[in-house]
């Protein structure tokens, strides 16, 4: 997926092309900073999707030092709002901006087609353009790692989900899961509450409370609050945390978490705009590339599942192993991906059906 | 369904209904004597930052409660200058005080976001808690849930077996009349406001120490304008507050308890989530239609300001 | 407490327009102190805050853009708060216009009929007025109080739009995202100054405004309303119908607030979304109020709301301030105005503020 072209190359495309020969020479000379801006959906906090960003873009200034400048604007909502953000950012001279959420994906277009001399990538959108590239976690996979221990850790049997949207991410997330806890565990059953919110603490905890009294022993969460992992480790029970560690919130109970690392693609990227060399590209990131990992295990893992799912990380890592490789049978009992091959990116970045394990429906498209 | 999931949801609805209970009672006082606070989601905001705040730094829950008390106090006594002595309109300065509230929390929350808080181990009645599917629902609950219940007892005796809680009624029914027996609506009324407010506040720190314990931003949830749904619901009736919220977070709870199930069910989840929010409707409704419950119960001189010098 | 107040023998029309300026003023000066305590250096954060955003016409057609919505909504609620109706759910009313709007743009996505702009204004007028036509029957048939249920369909509202986007309405190219298709060319509204965003709803705003005042100030309905408001028990007595007063007042609110849902979808977002909600149904109760119920006001009470939203943004990027202290501007305004308005009908005992 991810095209890293060799410096020289690109430096080529990037003069010949329209793209910006001003912003680069003035780069070469190392005269300024790179103005970089990062605009969040959310709050910074210490825990989730947002503060995962921004441990990456620390991460990228300590890498590339007095080389850059930053600004993060947080909290900036999906709607119209936010193409004033990303103009201004623009125009005030920052020559990369990074849009983390997918509601800015056609104002980011919208922005990036005005100032043609600026470079823009998008975090989860699916449209791309001249100065426009698009990057992406493969969270997937860090979800079937979890599931892996998830499966052997439980003894009712039932995992609990509390999900947010029925979107890709979250469904492909649902899926990957109980396919983990299944790979090891063929009695594992997946129950997923729909809290229609990113954030309701008290919806979630709620949530979480109905899934633990019907059943669930293990855990984990779409949506952004700690809350899930704080109620685990109140009542007990194990909790596979997402987007960040949260052994903050459950220092016992975090079976493990699946996170999403992007320090090294900031760094990257950021780089290239340094150099002059940054062209817009695709880049759905998983294990390989450094983006996805999980969390240290909990002490209670056995020796032995520890081994197994380091090795199966290495192996997805390696694509040696895929989270849906064939045969992946939908919850009606239909071969979806027959036995053999693997689900492309495209049929798992459209995810619509719940696969075998999950129990209830997905709500009707 | 087995037991233990009844006593579960039981138990979760009660935990639902909390905030709502102490918030509403403190408002159905504040609207008996004629005041009607439309701020409660601000306060309670400000109530569960604050407690949050105090909790954080003294370790203390109770402390935070209490300091979460004190600031609903403090900014409905704002809301209470306002309307009672620049006699603005009650139902603006009170959205006023909704978004202000949000607002100020938001702002002054900014660095607690996603702070951890212990959590807080609920308080086991002996003997009481062992009594099958009610007893651990009822009596394995937060401190703060047994003074909801002891809140709702309290504001019934006050209200209707108290002296000072009749005064208080004459003043909501007829401001001028307790005004010439000699009563100070306004001082009256003043102390109204700031026990809504204070109840608001420990509302709201039900919500971020006991309930999730955490702060976020937004975290009331519209939860405020639920609780004041809840006192018209109740036809200012304390002890239907307490069967209206546990209705309405059981509502709330159900819908969680039919997806956590696994039953293949077609029914959107947003039509689930609409429920509770249907359901108050409904029940406004069905109380509203019959005139005299609403005549009888509601305070005659809701809204209106009264300048004892007019 | 307070110096004594004391009863004017006649409402000051000077402390009528006067009053706002001085909210406006003191809420500067609170601004300033607000600053002050935050360790920014007070004029730099007034200028970031209310002279950056609208430093050049970019910037003030952005201004524009966002007080559109506003002065749209208030003129509606002025219209029902005049008569003390209280519709606060316009923010659902909003939502749903934008669904009526979207449906008509969905229906017609493939003609390029010049009668789509104004098949989806009409849709988009009746979705909000559907929607706010529900607490004004409750309140007609079954005295049901209309703060509480118009407030409930906020919720409903955006449960059904959220339905929408990921059921029946989704894009089918949009990787099951919550959205529709972007609308076509003849589902936008024309740009009203080449190289913004601003719309010719400006323009309808501006009209609305206008039939506002001379439906409010000049028609016989206007003044029945507003009786009906001050005086109940005079407006039976004199034979007018509560019953009117409150369908007029819900449905002129409902319907504004739809428009301005419709512009929303049609203009700067250009496809509905599960984000179509910003609050401005909420912000414009604010907005009607500080505007004096009345339409000249609401128009610079719009502008003002609008500067203190796009004054929290640059906050956040130059003071590095988070962004709900524009809220807290919000309120800190409105409590200032309500209080500021006593002087209207009272002035204080011994000062110099009586003429």
């Amino acid at each position: 997926m991810t095209s890293r072209r060799t410096a020289v190359k690109t430096l080529g495309v990037a003069l010949g092309g329209t793209a910006l020969p001003l912003a680069s020479m003035r780069s070469a000379f190392a005269a300024e900073p790179v103005k970089v801006g990062f605009v969040y959906i959310s709050p910074i906090s210490d825990a989730g999707w947002t503060y995962q960003h921004e441990l990456g873009r620390r991460e990228m200034v300590k890498a590339l030092g007095d080389k850059v400048q930053t600004k993060v604007v947080e909290n900036v909502p999906e709607g119209p709002d936010a193409e004033r953000v990303f103009r201004e950012l623009a125009q005030s001279g920052h020559k990369i901006v990074f849009g983390t959420s997918f509601g800015y994906m056609n104002y980011m277009v919208k922005v990036a087609q005005q100032f043609p001399n600026n470079d823009f990538e998008h975090c989860t959108g699916y449209k791309t353009g001249k100065n426009l590239g698009i990057y992406n976690g493969r969270f997937y996979q860090g979800r079937y790692l979890c599931g892996l221990v998830a499966g052997k850790m439980t003894k009712s049997n039932i995992i609990g989900f509390v999900a947010a949207f029925p979107i890709p991410e979250v469904v492909m997330a649902i899926n990957s899961f109980i396919r983990g806890a299944r790979a090891v565990n063929p009695k594992a059953e997946m129950r997923v509450i729909w809290a229609n919110t990113w954030y309701d603490p008290g919806k979630e905890r709620a949530a979480a409370e109905a899934l633990v009294a019907q059943g669930a022993d293990v855990l984990t969460h779409h949506t952004d609050s700690t809350v899930v992992a704080q109620f685990a480790e109140q009542k007990g029970v194990w909790v596979c945390s997402y987007h960040s560690d949260m052994r903050k919130y459950a220092p016992t109970k975090q079976l493990t978490a699946s996170e999403e690392i992007w320090g090294g693609y900031y760094t990257k990227t950021i780089g290239k705009v340094v150099d002059g060399t940054w062209k817009p590209d695709n880049t759905w990131g998983g294990i390989k590339e450094g983006m996805i990992d999980i969390a240290p295990l909990n002490p209670a893992v056995p020796a032995d599942v520890k081994a197994m799912v380091l090795q199966a990380k290495e192996d997805i890592g390696s694509g040696k192993r895929h989270p849906f490789e064939g045969p992946v049978v939908d919850q009606a009992g239909k071969t979806v991906v027959p036995k053999g091959q693997n689900i492309t990116d495209d049929a798992l970045s459209k995810m619509d059906y719940y696969v075998e394990g999950v129990a209830g429906k997905l709500p009707k498209s | 369904m087995d037991t233990t999931i009844l006593t579960s949801i039981f138990s979760a609805s009660i935990v639902a209904g909390t905030p709502l209970i102490i918030a509403a009672l403190g408002e159905l006082v504040t609207e008996k004597s004629g005041v009607l606070n439309l701020g409660l989601e601000g306060l309670m905001s400000i109530g569960a930052i604050t407690g949050f705040v105090v909790t954080n730094h003294s370790g203390s829950p109770v402390l935070g409660v209490l300091a979460a008390m004190i600031a609903g106090m403090a900014a409905s006594l704002v809301f209470a200058i306002i309307v009672l002595n620049l006699t603005a309109n009650q139902v603006a300065t009170g959205l006023a005080l909704a978004i202000f509230g949000v607002g100020l929390a938001a702002f002054v929350g900014k660095p607690y976001e996603s702070v951890a808080l212990p959590p807080i181990e609920p308080l086991h009645i002996p003997l009481l808690s062992s009594i099958p599917v009610i007893g651990p629902a009822l009596f394995q609950q937060q401190w703060l849930v047994y003074f909801s219940w002891l809140l709702c007892a309290g504001v019934i005796w006050f209200l209707y077996r108290s002296r000072p809680g009749l005064v208080l009624r004459a003043v909501g029914e007829s401001p001028t009349s307790a005004h010439a027996v000699g009563y100070s609506v306004l001082t009256i009324r003043y102390l109204a406001t700031m026990f809504g407010g204070a109840m608001a506040g420990i509302g709201g720190a039900f919500m971020s120490l006991f309930y999730t314990p955490m702060w976020s931003e937004g975290m009331v949830a519209g939860r405020g304008w639920i609780a004041l749904a809840l006192v018209v619901f109740a036809t200012w009736r304390p002890l239907r507050v307490l069967i209206g919220a546990y209705l309405f977070g059981g509502v709330m709870i159900a819908q969680l308890f039919v997806q956590g199930s696994g039953l293949p069910i077609e029914i959107p989840s947003q039509f689930l989530s609409a429920l509770p929010y249907l359901a108050t409707v409904v029940v406004l409704v069905i109380i509203s239609r019959n005139l005299n419950t609403i005549r009888l119960n509601s305070p005659v001189s809701l809204g209106q300001s009264f300048r004892p010098d007019a | 407490m307070l110096p004594r107040l004391e009863a004017r023998a006649e409402a000051s029309n000077a402390m009528r327009y006067g009053s706002p300026l001085l909210a406006v003023g003191l809420t500067l000066i609170g601004g300033l102190v607000l600053f002050y305590l935050l360790g920014r250096n007070p004029l730099h954060g007034f200028r970031v805050f209310f002279f950056d955003p609208v430093h050049d016409l970019y910037g003030i057609s952005e201004l524009l853009l966002k007080a559109t919505p506003l002065m749209l909504i208030a003129t509606g609620l002025a219209v029902g708060f005049r008569a003390n109706v209280w519709n606060i759910g316009a923010e659902g009313q909003f939502l749903m216009g934008a669904v009526g709007a979207t449906g008509v743009a969905l229906l017609f996505q493939n003609s390029q009929s010049a009668l789509v702009l104004p098949l989806m204004l009409i849709a988009g007028a009746i979705g909000g007025a559907v929607w706010a036509a529900i607490p004004a029957a409750l309140k007609t048939r079954f005295n049901t109080n209309e703060i509480l249920t118009s407030l409930m369909l906020v919720y409903v509202a955006q449960l059904l739009v959220s339905w929408l986007v990921f059921g029946p309405w989704k894009d089918p190219q949009g990787f099951n995202f919550p959205q529709t298709i972007m609308f076509g060319n003849n589902a936008l509204l024309p740009i009203l100054i080449p190289g913004t965003r601003l719309t010719i709803a400006f323009l309808i705003a501006i009209a609305v405004l206008i039939g506002g005042y001379v439906f409010m100030n000049r028609s016989y309905m206007g003044f029945q309303m507003q009786v009906a408001g001050q005086a109940e028990a005079a407006a039976r007595y004199a034979g007018y119908s509560s019953v009117r007063t409150v369908w007029v007042s819900l449905l002129t609110g409902g319907a504004l607030a739809g428009i301005a849902g419709m512009a929303e979808v049609a203009g700067p977002m250009g496809q509905l979304t599960d984000h179509a909600s910003s609050g401005y149904g909420f912000a414009a109760i604010i907005v009607a109020f500080i505007g004096r119920l009345n339409p000249i006001g609401i128009f610079f009470a719009s502008l003002l709301m609008a500067l203190l939203y796009m004054g929290g943004e640059q906050a956040q990027q130059h003071l590095n301030l988070p962004p709900a202290i524009g809220q807290v501007f919000q309120g800190m305004l409105l409590f200032f105005l309500l209080g500021a308005d006593v002087f209207i009908n009272y002035r204080l005992r011994r000062a110099s503020l009586a003429k």
